[in-house]
């Protein structure tokens, strides 16, 4: 590792958003497959390896253009950070509106999630476990439909952001169940 | 000097003079150099036209006595001074080491990485990897009859950052010019993506020596993308053998071995464990120095029993890089076996099991990941066309993180990241007018730093004096195209730069490295002077070409007057280029360089504008 204290300023407009830099309009229904075209586009003209003779400070934009297209592209790609972004883009964090009370059915659901996690991995039922996955990952994609109204159909950023909010509670239980099949196949 | 005669104004794949680029596998157990010829990429031999250079260093009191085969053949006589399998070393501390009172070596007790005190001094493991690869780099010039411009040299995917420093670190000792520093099964997976027209996820074993690496990657046209990368750094071949060395002196009821006798056993051991490849029983028998003998056969089976916890354990991080890939493995197309210790039965049993399938075996175990680096390092070094290229994507194998209080491990950038990537986070102080702030970098996925590798601890100081929580404190993390990490810090608020004090915690300081290269020039007389000279040349030429590429393909980009300047600068560059002034070739060098910053930012985005174009008006509205 290398530690430096004077980071490179460049012209380049790093700040610009993630839509801007492929192009996209600012919405949460994306083509995936589009995406994934127009990030191979971007990044077939600015990866390092692209410009591994060149000057230095062509290599260092290269690679700063690639940080930046690769940030751009796991965010959109992914559903829920792409959501937390449009949300973020709108002025909303949805990180600070944590104080906002969560529907109390929907918190007596998740601790009942959360102990059905803690059984079954104690039990050492993995197939249990990935069946519960499944389960989550089912209700989430109804979900998604959920958040594609309210940013896109009918924007009501509130109601995103409740939405969003929930779904990083299952997001945290996939990753809690992963945890858990990890140890039990180690 | 033909210095501009590369390619004509506007025509900018003209062809140009072949690059010399070699791939380098810096192995366990064994390394090779390989290139491509002709199109086709191939190992370079010894005069001997042995292909492989075992990876052995042995010392003498005047330094290096021999590397590879010569060196292997002192093993047993002096242990102490011949060092095997170093790789297990690299970017490693005394306790993270397996196994260490069984080995000859006498080492150094000392923080960070660890040393070893041989008949030439005592020398880190970054010198004597560099040994190895100065060997392999001879090679390769005497047969390609040139310098070379670059290396690729591969590492195990799941090398962390300490480890992946340390071989770049060789590598500059050794006098390469590192293209890339590429992850061993993703060279594997070039190799034989290329050679198979190979489309869809595949899955790559590699089962090495000293490590053991499962990547899972995407193949498309023109794409090769890693999904997810696993591993254990401290698996491979040498732990079977030493399986096999235990089982022996258990059955033979063998009092405890001298070094010269245990190094002679473990050759035995190994042996064996080649032999059982194509036989059910292999014997084994030696007559060791105490005057013992011993005769014992092993089993297949036996074999088989002795080792099958290590085989499950590369099946761990198989199913977890499976799952990170979000991939079940009725969706892996075919499973590429790389490395040699792939050959074993059992592997290629358990292998297939697992996924299902017959692994695929045809490429050579020992040479893919070679044979794949100088692939790679051909297209990195512009001898291919644009058009007959590909784009590899790679991962980050480990979470790099900070300590937060309680010991506690902060994950800045989560494992299996596409790189480069950059990531920040910001802190404050907790105390009023406090001025300093320590700073740990660790590497991996357990929750305890003390679970996790340490990578640097730093400071920040001189931060302006402030009410507790007032500071703002960015630190981004920045992980390139090999791989490897730097950190910037600045305080935001007043925009103080921050001074950074860094402590590798198993790496080499830069101070060391370049203590190191001195040592080299001193001992290597005029040559280096010569090669360092010649090195600044073929950098300048390289930057010459690189600006009249430039210049030829968006010349509209830059004013009259910044175009005089920036071609007074190359002519300033090509006047002192044929002279032998080093110095003036640095300056000229760095001040075509700073003139061609803003140039080459206004062609990035000129590039990027262009590629999005292509798109239709429905995607835009």
């Amino acid at each position: 590792m290398t530690l430096s204290t004077a980071p490179t300023e460049m012209s380049n407009d790093f700040t610009q958003d993630h839509y801007t830099l492929f192009g996209l309009p600012r919405r949460y229904a994306i083509d995936p497959a589009e995406l994934e075209r127009l990030y191979r586009e971007v990044l077939t003209r600015v990866h390092p390896d692209k410009h591994i003779s060149r000057s230095d400070a062509e290599q260092r934009l290269a690679m700063q253009w690639s940080t930046q297209a690769n940030e751009a592209y796991q965010t959109l790609r992914r559903p829920l950070q792409r959501a937390q972004y449009l949300l973020h883009l709108a002025g909303i964090d949805v990180q600070l509106e944590s104080n906002t009370a969560m529907p109390t059915e929907f918190l007596a659901q998740q601790m009942e999630w959360r102990e059905a996690v803690e059984e079954t991995s104690s039990a050492g039922d993995i197939r249990a476990l990935e069946q519960m996955r499944r389960r989550i990952e089912q209700e989430m994609s109804e979900q998604y439909r959920q958040l594609e109204i309210q940013l896109d159909v009918e924007p009501d950023h509130l109601a995103a952001c409740a939405t969003v909010r929930q779904m990083m509670f299952q997001e945290k239980l996939l990753h809690e169940i992963d945890d858990a099949l990890e140890t039990l196949e180690a | 000097m033909a210095l501009l005669q590369i390619s004509e104004p506007g025509e900018a794949t003209a062809p140009h003079q072949h690059r010399l680029a070699v791939g380098i596998d810096l192995g366990t157990t064994n390394s090779l150099v390989a290139t491509v010829r002709s199109g086709m990429p191939l190992v370079l031999s010894d005069e001997l036209g042995r292909p492989l250079l075992p990876s052995v260093v042995h010392y003498a009191a005047q330094g290096v006595q021999s590397v590879g085969y010569e060196a292997q053949a002192q093993q047993a006589l002096d242990p102490k001074n011949t060092i095997l399998s170093i790789k297990r070393f690299m970017g490693r501390g005394v306790k993270d080491i397996a196994h260490i009172e069984g080995m000859p070596y006498d080492f150094v007790d000392a923080e960070g990485m660890v040393r070893l005190r041989t008949a030439a001094g005592v020398k880190t493991p970054v010198e004597i990897s560099a040994e190895i690869l100065r060997v392999l780099c001879e090679r390769a010039e005497a047969s390609l009859g040139g310098m070379l411009t670059g290396a690729v040299i591969t590492v195990p995917a799941y090398f962390d950052d300490a480890q992946r420093q340390a071989t770049k670190d060789a590598a500059r000792l050794a006098g390469l010019n590192v293209l890339r520093l590429l992850n061993e099964p993703t060279a594997a997976a070039i190799a034989y993506g290329l050679d198979n027209s190979a489309e869809g996820i595949y899955a790559v074993y590699d089962l090495g020596g000293g490590t053991f690496d499962i990547s899972i990657l995407r193949l498309s046209k023109g794409i090769f993308e890693v999904l997810a990368t696993g591993g254990d750094t401290s698996l491979g071949g040498d732990d079977f053998d030493q399986r096999v060395f235990c089982w022996i002196i258990e059955e033979a009821k063998l009092a405890p071995l001298s070094h010269s006798d245990a190094r002679l056993l473990q050759m035995r051991a190994r042996e064996a464990k080649e032999y059982l490849t194509y036989h059910g029983e292999a014997p084994i028998t030696v007559k060791l120095g105490s005057g013992e003998y011993v005769d014992v056969r092993l089993t297949s089976e036996v074999f088989t029993e002795i080792t099958h916890n290590l085989v499950h354990k590369t099946l761990s991080p198989t199913r977890k890089a499976l799952r990170d890939a979000g991939l079940s493995i009725e969706e892996v197309k075919g499973v590429v076996m790389v490395g040699g210790a792939t050959r074993m039965p059992q592997i290629q049993h358990a292998v297939g099991e697992f996924f299902k399938q017959e692994p695929l075996n045809n490429l050579d175990p020992d040479k893919v990941v070679a044979l794949g680096a100088a692939t790679q390092a051909n297209l990195l070094a512009g001898n291919r066309a644009t058009g007959d290229d590909w784009l590899l994507l790679d991962v980050i194998p480990l979470s790099l993180g900070l300590e937060m209080m309680g010991g506690l491990s902060e994950k800045i950038i989560p494992r299996n990241s596409t790189i480069p990537i950059a990531r920040a986070q910001e802190f404050t102080t907790f105390k009023d007018g406090q001025t300093a702030m320590a700073i740990h970098v660790v590497q991996g996925e357990r929750e305890l730093v003390s679970d996790c590798r340490s990578l640097a601890r730093f400071e920040l100081r001189g931060i302006p004096p402030m009410a507790a929580g007032a500071a703002r404190i960015r630190v981004t993390f920045q992980v390139d195209a090999d791989g490897l990490l730097s950190v910037t810090a600045r305080e935001q608020v007043t925009g103080h730069e921050a001074r950074i004090e860094v402590k590798p915690s198993y790496g080499l300081s830069d101070d060391e490295i370049t203590g190191m290269l001195k040592d080299g020039f001193v001992h290597a007389s005029q040559d280096a002077f010569r090669r360092a000279l010649r090195e600044a040349q073929v950098e300048a030429q390289r930057l010459l070409e690189a600006t009249h590429t430039a210049l030829s393909e968006d010349p509209q980009l830059l004013s009259t007057l910044e175009r005089a300047h920036i071609d007074s600068c190359v002519g300033k560059l090509q006047a002192v280029l044929v002279g032998d002034d080093r110095r003036a070739i640095d300056a000229a060098l760095s001040a075509l360089n700073q003139a061609t910053v803003e140039f080459a930012s206004r062609r990035m985005n000129h590039s990027v504008q262009r590629a999005l174009s292509g798109k239709t008006i429905a995607e835009i509205s």
